[in-house]
């Protein structure tokens, strides 16, 4: 391992997380709400009686979000280096693997590694794992 | 428009800005992040050491509360089963954050740059979480 210097963000990296966890606060205590975003847009899709305004409402916030920026400032850059065929492979693992996990990197790595819940830390290892394991496979073992 | 809509559309914007401000919406970063062997970007261990700094003691003061500040029921999970779904299904989401960068919260703000990759990850994913509800609802065999 070497680590890239360069690339280290560690301000804005800390301050966006406390951005994050910020966010996560007021959800829970305005709406007593976990702020994980694979729930929130399962349960979007399931429709459930009572529960789409605050839903919708969370997520219009997050696409509107860039468009506000660029009020301010340019964009960050966002690259995406994996292609098409790739991205809708990954696009499906994501949508079944949290909802049969029963949440992401928010709703277990924030919210539930903030209410010390084991059944997150298990969560949190088996996909921080799997994804350390992936990138490992694919750039050094296949070496895309 | 009622208070708690709007409380979730400031919390989805200020979500989000940290998903921009930390990098995590940008899948050249994550990967960088998640590749060991490589050329190791550390950024996003303080992004999650960030947000458990500011949600741990909120969370821990919710926990003994039955409702929010705005009288809404407070929704924490109270599952402890470490269970084979949740083992299987974080494994597979793993899989797929590793190879396109994107989870889902980052997913859906590139989107909203109208990014067209992410647009596609995003139905994808969309796709996905659809099939799957759909499946779960059908009844068991006997």
């Amino acid at each position: 391992m070497t680590i890239d210097w360069n690339a280290f963000t560690p301000w804005s990296a800390l301050a966006g997380g406390a951005l994050i966890g910020l966010a996560s606060a007021l959800l829970l205590l305005a709406n007593g709400r976990i702020a994980g975003i694979s729930g929130i847009l399962g349960g979007l899709l399931a429709r459930q009686a009572g529960e789409t305004s605050w839903r919708l409402a969370f997520t219009v916030g997050l696409l509107a979000i860039p468009s506000l920026w660029l009020l301010f400032a340019q964009l960050p850059p966002i690259h995406i280096e994996a292609g098409y065929p790739v991205l809708v492979a990954a696009g499906l693992l994501v949508g079944i693997g949290t909802r049969y996990g029963s949440g992401c990197t928010s709703g277990h790595g924030v919210c539930g590694l903030s209410r010390l819940s084991p059944r997150s830390l298990v969560a949190t290892l088996c996909f921080m794992g799997a994804g350390f394991a992936t990138v490992f496979a694919v750039r050094h073992l296949l070496g895309a | 428009m009622n208070k708690t809509t709007i409380t979730a559309f400031a919390a989805g914007l200020v979500f989000g800005l940290g998903l921009l401000l930390s990098g995590m919406a940008n899948p050249e970063k994550v990967l960088a992040f998640l590749d060991l062997a490589g050329n190791w970007d550390p950024s996003l261990a303080l992004v999650m050491a960030g947000a458990i700094a500011v949600g741990l003691p909120v969370f821990t003061w919710a926990k003994g509360r039955q409702k929010s500040l705005l009288d809404e029921p407070l929704k924490i999970p109270t599952s402890n089963d470490i269970d084979r779904p949740l083992v299987v299904g974080s494994l597979l989401f793993g899989a797929g954050w590793g190879l396109a960068g994107f989870c889902p919260g980052p997913a859906v703000v590139a989107t909203g740059a109208g990014e067209l990759k992410a647009v596609v990850f995003t139905l994808a994913m969309l796709v996905g979480m659809t099939a799957f509800q759909a499946l779960q609802r059908q009844p068991q065999p006997a």
